[in-house]
């Protein structure tokens, strides 16, 4: 099964659909070869957040890519709707970060003091509530919550919508979608790249590497690094509520739709998606210390997923020197990068050159022992 | 709820499957606790039998008053039955055995179990049909439990409308209490005797045809049969007034105030899906049902299937599968050893084979037809987020290639019932758009809880060190 | 529309309820979706998504559609809970209201 296509993009997750739709929004033609219905799909396991606030330890220009991202957020959510029609439900009012003791509160206001301070960082502006300001945006708060921080650049989105759009929109802009197709081998045969897929080969002009936890293995064969590894995260999904929630939190949302997702965990667990009770437990003990009106609400499901997590947390995007033409892309924030993912960073892959602001995220930086 | 800590054998449901495997645990000594969702023991089939106002035996029948010595021997047992009790979870605990989580009555708790028996049973197959949703169309199961629990009976016009013989017997009870259905709407298909005919043999030397023959009978004398029916919609504003049915091309409108639909009854997957045991498409009875072996033991070593919820076989089956997941599970913990547990079995397996001859026959003959599984247009196929046939259909052709991904673009499945009135439909309907067979499409894959649980009796579990540390309070994403 | 056979209205205790306020007389022993359908309800709620008019399906607790509130908690699955006496049973509109949306009125979303 012969495919004529300028790019093979390698993964229909968030990140993978998100640089073909860039690509394809660029007149590329482009083929993206998926999982099949039963697989890791960090993807379905999303929270939904377009958060800003806190990131960027340790690597200032996460920052301002974060930043980038999220300017372009609306612009981004604009051009889906118009490829398809579906709204994604972007809503930027700004998200707290809520803290449960005054310890925590003077962690945080630490932490995010010492993060804007960083040389070369992109600052912006944060604001410390107590508790008496946080009552009126988060009526019927419960009394252990101490205070937040507040950004005005945080928002959040329908995650599960913002998927559902990026494949039809690709598919719109004349992509090829090619589902349990999973990729198995990539050899150079050329100046192009020939991939073993689970339903024949294929041959592509260039490729991009965006599959989560599958670039392990992958990039090896492009010429390329993706250190990645599992990290268990574990949501818990009420049913849908009438709506008592205007902001995101960053552990607590309430959808477009009413449901109410509730995190976050992180767990080192390698490969096991099953449910820990005790995590759930935890999880849910938080959000009723946040909103106790919604002890009596019925959990309608929960998730565990698998971040695909680099050494240091941030993403790596890079292109390959051996192989000219290969690309990866990582990260486990698919949801807040996906503006940037389809309107900065496909445009540089298309144009074949990332950029000197994106040599930050070369895997050459996880070589280098960080200095304490 | 009162629950005890840890168990043997915890049997989940409390139907002929359950109360026949809780009985033989707890009469070799096991720790034995069977809980039960609903008030009362008996499951669907004997529901509402310590308690029904309907006395009269020959008002339900033998077949239903044969669950009382049932119930009476497990009354009778040490086996601990707690009703009102969801299990939602199980999982391994650390050091063998299980830890179930059970919700009920407000509170939730953990307990630990050696080994699990799972007699949660079937429920009726999914009848997507135009205004299946309006008040006023349920189940003929619905109809029945009404009737055993409540007394209660759908004021005239009644319609029954489907296939298998659950209609036949409803028709039948409805009129021996004075109530009977204004028609029963036959959709079986024509040709269904012949397909079935290669069954026959050991359907004629089953105990199902003197039963099949007295109840046709009963039914035909107890209402109209109109046969053939081809296409049902139930029409109506705010609730149910009309059915539309065609026969031969030709349709006909009869006013209704109850429409009881029907069409096979298919196992209840969910906790069996969401413990991660392998699952496999049964073509004839075109449903999936768990792998299990002739104890019940499933794919997961601990996890056995009693009755219904392992395939179709009817009330007497169960109990005689549940008598035998019963003996595996004490085998299994060591209580007795494989030479007991086989000779103990004989008399179940004897009955299990007498009781599921002649099973093939009926399946053959009372297949759905294609028409009442793969709605199509406007029909709703997920009930709970109210997901049309045209969305499924159209999201497939998209390339979709499965229920997970369409459960992530749709939400079919995302809602309470947890793809129960959805799964089937949206598998068959996916499996006719890609041209495959529904094995090789799969099924939603369940988690915890599969039952329902507030998020106050979630966090009423135990927590652990390593659960607080895994639940980042201050952290740079 | 249901009518009670007589013999489960022979020897039946009344159990006082209030349905949307008003006081009925329910069977003790029946659940509350029966206590609603003898009651001449056929529909217990409104669904979340489209506010359609929605009525007990599968009584046996897997369809979700007899949800109700029960004194002041919604989404409770009427099928499988007995009545009581002094039972609150309120039809419930679209979706369960929790906190301070409980305390607004009730609205279509």
């Amino acid at each position: 099964m012969a495919c004529e296509h300028d790019f093979a993009v390698i993964g229909g997750g968030l990140v993978g659909g998100a640089i073909a739709y860039g690509l394809a929004r660029l007149g590329r033609r482009v083929c993206l070869y998926d999982e099949g219905d039963v697989a890791h799909r960090a993807s379905r396991g999303n929270f939904g957040l377009v958060w800003v606030q806190g990131k960027g330890q340790g690597l200032a220009p996460y920052g301002s890519w974060t930043q980038r991202s999220v300017r372009r957020f609306a612009e981004f959510a604009a051009l889906l709707r118009e490829d398809t029609g579906i709204d994604v439900a972007l809503e930027q009012p700004g998200g707290f970060h809520l803290c449960l003791s005054a310890a925590e509160l003077a962690h945080r206001v630490d932490q995010l003091t010492r993060l804007v301070a960083q040389p070369g960082f992109e600052g912006y502006a944060f604001d410390v509530l107590d508790r008496a300001a946080l009552a009126p945006r988060l009526p019927g708060l419960g009394p252990q919550v101490v205070g937040a921080t507040y950004c005005r650049l945080d928002g959040h989105l329908n995650p599960l919508r913002l998927f559902r759009a990026l494949h039809a929109a690709f598919l719109e802009r004349g992509g090829t979608y090619r589902p349990n197709a999973r990729v198995e081998t990539i050899t150079r045969r050329g100046g192009a790249f020939a991939l073993r897929t689970a339903t024949g080969r294929v041959e592509a002009g260039q490729v991009v590497l965006a599959a989560g936890l599958g670039n392990a293995t992958l990039a090896p064969q492009a010429g390329l690094t993706a250190t990645v590894r599992p990290q268990r995260g574990m949501i818990v999904v009420l049913e849908r509520v009438r709506r008592f929630l205007e902001y995101p939190l960053a552990t607590l949302r309430q959808t477009d739709e009413g449901t109410v997702l509730i995190g976050d965990s992180q767990e080192e667990v390698g490969f096991d998606e099953t449910l820990a009770t005790a995590v759930l437990a935890t999880l849910a003990s938080r959000a009723v210390q946040v909103f106790p009106f919604l002890r009596d609400a019925r959990v309608n499901r929960t998730w565990a997923a698998l971040r695909v997590m680099s050494p240091d947390g941030f993403p790596i995007y890079e292109q390959s020197a051996s192989a000219p033409g290969a690309f990866v892309a990582t990260c486990h924030s698919g949801v807040t990068l996906a503006a940037a993912h389809a309107l900065e960073l496909a445009p540089r892959i298309a144009a074949g050159e990332l950029g000197a602001d994106l040599s930050a995220f070369s895997s050459e930086r996880l070589d280098v022992p960080k200095a304490a | 709820m009162t629950l005890p800590a840890a168990c043997d054998v915890v049997v989940v449901g409390a139907g002929p499957g359950g109360l026949a495997a809780a009985v033989e645990c707890a009469r070799d000594g096991a720790a034995t606790v069977i809980l039960d969702e609903q008030a009362g023991p008996g499951g669907q089939i004997y529901r509402g039998i310590t308690t029904t106002p309907m006395q009269k035996r020959e008002v339900l029948g033998a077949d239903y008053w044969h669950g009382a010595p049932l119930v009476a021997a497990l009354r009778s047992s040490a086996a601990t039955y707690v009703p009102r009790a969801s299990a939602f979870a199980v999982t391994r605990a650390d050091g063998g055995g299980f830890e179930v989580g059970v919700a009920g009555d407000g509170a939730a708790a953990l307990m630990r179990a050696g080994h699990v028996i799972l007699a949660t049973g079937a429920l009726e197959r999914p009848f997507p049909i135009p205004g299946w949703t309006l008040p006023g169309v349920i189940t003929a199961g619905a109809a029945q439990i009404l009737l055993k629990s409540a007394g209660l009976v759908p004021e005239a016009p009644v319609v029954l409308a489907g296939t298998g013989p659950l209609l036949y017997l409803v028709a039948a009870q409805f009129a021996r209490v004075g109530a009977a259905v204004d028609c029963l709407l036959d959709t079986t298909p024509p040709g269904r005797l012949r397909e079935a005919f290669p069954h026959a043999a050991a359907f004629l030397t089953s105990p199902y045809v003197a039963k099949g023959v007295a109840l046709l009978r009963q039914a035909r004398a107890s209402t109209r049969i109109v046969r053939g029916v081809e296409r049902l919609e139930a029409i109506g504003g705010q609730r149910l007034t009309s059915v539309r049915y065609t026969v031969a091309g030709r349709a006909t409108e009869i006013p209704v105030r109850a429409l009881l639909l029907h069409q096979g009854v298919v196992p209840d997957i969910n906790l069996s899906n969401a413990i991660g045991c392998h699952h496999r498409w049964d073509d004839a009875q075109r449903c999936f049902a768990p792998v299990v072996d002739a104890w019940g033991a499933t794919s997961v070593a601990g996890i056995t299937i009693a009755g219904d919820g392992a395939g179709i076989a009817g009330a007497q089956a169960a109990e005689a599968r549940g008598t035998l997941a019963g003996l595996h599970a004490l085998a299994a913990l060591g209580r007795i050893d494989s030479g007991e547990r086989d000779a103990r079995a004989a008399n179940a397996q004897a009955h299990v084979a007498r009781w599921t001859r002649g099973r093939a026959f009926v399946d053959a003959l009372y297949r759905p037809a294609d028409a009442f599984r793969l709605p199509q247009g406007d029909t709703v196929v997920c009930r709970c987020e109210e997901i049309t046939a045209q969305q499924v259909i159209a999201t497939a052709k998209q390339g979709c290639p499965g229920p997970n991904q369409m459960k992530s673009f749709l939400r079919c499945g995302m809602g309470p019932c947890q793809g129960r009135l959805c799964g089937l439909t949206v598998t068959e309907l996916i499996a006719r758009e890609r041209g495959i067979a529904p094995a090789d499409v799969g099924y939603y894959r369940l988690r915890f809880p599969v039952k329902p649980i507030t998020l106050g009796e979630l966090a009423s579990l135990p927590q652990t060190t390593e659960s607080t540390q895994a639940v980042v309070r201050m952290k740079a994403h | 529309m249901y009518r009670r056979l007589p013999d489960a209205a022979a020897g039946a205790r009344a159990v006082m309820v209030t349905i949307d306020g008003q006081a009925f007389a329910a069977r003790d022993g029946d659940t509350v979706a029966a206590t609603l359908l003898a009651a001449g309800y056929d529909a217990c709620r409104t669904t979340p998504v489209t506010s359609a008019p929605r009525g007990p399906y599968c009584l046996m607790g897997v369809c979700f559609d007899c949800l109700a509130v029960i004194d002041g908690r919604p989404n409770q699955q009427t099928c499988l809970i007995p009545v009581r006496a002094g039972m609150r049973i309120e039809r419930q509109q679209g979706a369960a209201a929790f906190g301070p949306a409980a305390a607004s009125a009730p609205d279509s979303r």
